[in-house]
């Protein structure tokens, strides 16, 4: 099913042809201003909530934006989706949970810590690391040889 | 006729490429000064050759010739003259010519100035003819700017409206400034390792400065570009497009420091040859993601499996050789210098190691979700929010140590003594850091870290330019590009905290406010431009009842291209932007309005032009400087 969800909306993206996707003009699709022009939380605190879990999600047809710049009818779906899950009462995490069995990891902007993400995570510490080690050890032999 | 001239004038330059490896590699014998001359003029000769190719391209685009097929595919007789030039470098095809011709600038001017010796720049100028060569082909061969169509179309396919814009007319031209910058180092480290000869470092200065200047211009205008065109006020998204330009910029910083070490005290020798190995190899890696289709964005004209296979085959011989080389050659130099643990030498090391695991994180960041996905088809995505968590801290960290390095000598130095110097930066640090907290809310820790850090940077700056005052360009030029991250920190924390935005429907004579504004709209006129026809709405920035400017943004629709784009208007006061972008017609005059009030936005790219003026400061320098170390200052440094 994943699977599926996965082809039809690469499909989607070839015949939306991307690039002009990165270049619709902003908000055309009515849903989308809708749903910060429309239906913004009266409330300051949910809104900024609402803003930050949008900035978190990937707009899976376009490139490069999150739901929350994108202007595309996706992106507008999934920004209404949000909104009503946050009305429902729904936690952050219930939320990207229901829209990651939804649409897979891919729609998260933050990649999860799981072990196939392992690396990603920790290659620049581990470049640090040994950078930090191997410094260690150039400042000790040179300081050996000027001693 | 015309293109056909072209194609002839690249085949010759290929032959010429060809002549100049050959010649370039053998003039690095000792006694082979008529190859030498050989390869000066090849180098010479394949600069004319590539130039009348790429003036013959522009030329068809200029008077439309849609009989060449680039130009068919990408031009318009109704485009403006700009953006018809522009057009030349807004494909694939004349894209990789610009790649080649800029290319052939440099051996042309490695060739011309002649630094470092005669058989070290017969050397370099060997490698830089083995990669015209390799681009050559790869051009001729996969990416034919100058094929034909037959029968000629009426009229031409015109050209992406994002791309017909003057930020980004300039932007590739001097991002491949950068990009093939590198190689010039690149072959200068090869030719090194060839003839084992030291003051590679010094002759190919010149030349790191020049693509640092052209990469930190170009990711500015870039990010500019990002900016006021895609109509939501970003400057950087960490998309793999402008990951690809970052990654040669972090190890092109790295090694102006380190090959700085490497002139000046002789520590680093191998680790310097490896960072220019490894710059250059960024830049073909950019090339290759930007190219090759792996990622589709806006930059990926090139969606053909062929080419992609070519410049894949093209970087792995070219890093793959350079790293056999160093792995034969390397372990021959003389390395070990010694330094104390306070010494710039340490400064510059930790520096490094910095900026490689920041790079790394992008490159990490940048390949692993296609490695994923090729290994076992999971999808994740790489945004904002990891950078936050990896590239940030790390660079943080950086910026935090980088007041130091000037402040110490070579060798050995006073790390208190240089610690008490740096108290009235601290003090301005600690300024900043409460005028944040006093002035302005919401009140957040990132933001006021970001402004402790930049009064640290510029703090440190002024004094260093205060303290050397007459002394050499280059420490005044290092103050400058430090100052210049400073600028930049400050305006993209300012942005990132305290933005804020109004999203709103209007209908003509209502008013909004965002931030300190009062805005007032005046209605939407229709407007023709010359290849676009344009909603044009009327807002008046309001002075409590008297109008203070109009702003103007429109969204546009190209016919030709059947595409629609934002023209975003912005109001600066230098400090602070106002940012509007028009929306739909929602009926009745109607409009959708979107505003941002983005305080210190301007700093951004200000700060990456001081930056740019400190890398043009020390390139002055230099040039004027004597190419070889004097013999008297060296024998002086080595006796200390």
């Amino acid at each position: 099913m994943k699977t599926l969800a996965f082809l039809f909306l690469m499909a989607m993206a070839a015949a939306a042809n991307v690039t002009p996707a990165l270049a619709a003009p902003a908000f055309s699709d009515a849903a989308s201003a809708g749903a910060t022009a429309g239906d913004s939380f009266s409330n300051p605190a949910t809104e900024t909530r609402a803003r930050a879990l949008q900035r978190q999600l990937r707009c899976l047809v376009c490139q490069g934006e999150s739901v929350d710049e994108s202007n595309s009818p996706f992106s507008g779906d999934v920004r209404h989706l949000v909104r009503q899950q946050i009305a429902d009462g729904r936690s952050d995490q219930q939320i990207q949970d229901f829209l990651v069995a939804r649409y897979g990891d891919f729609i998260l902007m933050k990649p999860p810590l799981q072990p196939d993400t392992w690396l990603l995570w920790l290659a620049p510490f581990l470049v640090l690391g040994i950078g930090g080690a191997v410094a260690w050890v150039v400042v000790k032999k040179a300081s050996a040889r000027a001693a | 006729m015309t293109g056909e001239l072209g194609q002839l004038a690249l085949c010759f330059a290929l032959a010429l490429a060809l002549v100049m490896t050959a010649a370039g590699l053998a003039g690095t014998r000792p006694d082979a000064a008529a190859a030498r001359r050989v390869a000066t003029s090849s180098a010479m000769g394949m600069l004319v050759f590539v130039g009348l190719a790429f003036a013959v391209l522009t030329y068809a685009f200029i008077v439309s010739d849609f009989s060449v097929v680039a130009v068919a595919d990408h031009s318009h007789t109704l485009k403006p003259l700009v953006y018809k030039i522009s057009g030349v470098w807004g494909n694939h095809e004349g894209s990789m010519l610009l790649w080649v011709l800029v290319l052939s600038l440099y051996a042309a001017l490695v060739a011309a100035l002649q630094r470092g010796g005669e058989r070290l720049t017969s050397g370099a100028l060997g490698v830089q003819g083995l990669l015209a060569a390799a681009f050559l082909l790869f051009i001729l061969f996969t990416s034919n700017p100058f094929f034909r169509l037959d029968p000629a179309p009426f009229e031409g396919a015109g050209l992406n409206p994002l791309l017909q814009d003057p930020g980004l007319a300039m932007h590739p031209p001097m991002l491949y400034v950068g990009y093939v910058g590198l190689s010039a180092s690149f072959s200068y480290a090869a030719a090194a390792l060839l003839v084992g000869e030291a003051g590679w470092a010094r002759a190919a200065r010149p030349f790191m400065l020049i693509a640092w200047i052209a990469l930190t211009c170009g990711i500015a205008l870039g990010s500019w570009w990002a900016y006021y065109v895609l109509g939501w006020g970003g400057f950087w998204g960490w998309d793999p497009v402008e990951n690809a330009s970052l990654m040669p910029w972090l190890i092109a910083t790295a090694l102006l420091h380190s090959a700085l070490a490497t002139e000046k005290s002789g520590a680093f020798r191998t680790w310097s040859l490896l960072l220019a190995i490894a710059g250059f190899s960024m830049s073909l890696i950019g090339t290759f993601l930007v190219r090759s289709g792996v990622l589709s964005s806006v930059h990926a004209f090139a969606s053909d499996p062929t080419r992609g296979f070519f410049i894949m085959v093209l970087i792995a011989l070219a890093i793959g050789g350079a790293l056999a080389l160093f792995a034969w050659r390397a372990p021959t130099l003389q390395g070990g210098a010694a330094f104390d643990p306070a010494s710039r030498e340490t400064a510059l090391l930790l520096n490094n190691v910095f900026l490689v695991a920041a790079c790394a994180c992008v490159f990490v960041g940048t390949l692993y979700p296609l490695v994923l996905d090729a290994l076992n088809g999971t999808k994740i995505s790489v945004g904002p929010p990891y950078y936050a968590l990896t590239f940030a801290p790390i660079f943080f960290a950086l910026l935090l140590l980088v007041p130091f390095g000037p402040r110490l000598g070579w060798r050995r130095s006073d790390l208190k003594a240089a610690w008490r110097s740096l108290y009235p930066a601290l003090g301005l640090a600690a300024v900043a850091a409460l005028a944040v907290l006093a002035i302005v809310s919401p009140r957040g820790l990132a933001a006021t870290g970001a402004f402790a850090v930049a009064g640290w940077l510029i703090g440190a700056s002024l004094l260093d330019i205060r303290k050397r005052k007459g002394a050499r360009a280059s420490a005044f030029a290092a103050a400058l590009a430090h100052a210049g991250l400073g600028v930049t920190l400050m305006g993209v924390a300012g942005t990132t905290a305290w933005r804020s935005e109004a999203l709103t429907v209007l209908a003509p004579g209502q008013t909004m406010t965002v931030g300190p504004y009062t805005l007032r709209f005046d209605g939407v006129t229709r407007e023709q431009g010359p290849n676009y026809i344009a909603d044009r709405a009327h807002i008046a920035l309001m002075d409590g009842a008297r109008v203070s400017t109009m702003l103007l943004p429109e969204h546009r629709f190209y016919p030709a291209e059947g595409q629609d784009m934002n023209d975003t208007a912005i109001h600066t006061t230098g400090l602070r932007d106002l940012y509007l972008a028009l929306g739909d017609d929602r009926g009745g005059g109607r409009f959708a309005l979107r505003a941002y009030v983005s305080p210190l936005a301007p700093l951004i790219w200000l700060g990456g032009l001081v930056m740019a003026l400190g890398g043009f400061l020390s390139l002055w320098g230099r040039l004027r400087a004597p190419a070889a170390e004097p013999k008297a200052a060296a024998q002086a440094l080595a006796a200390e």
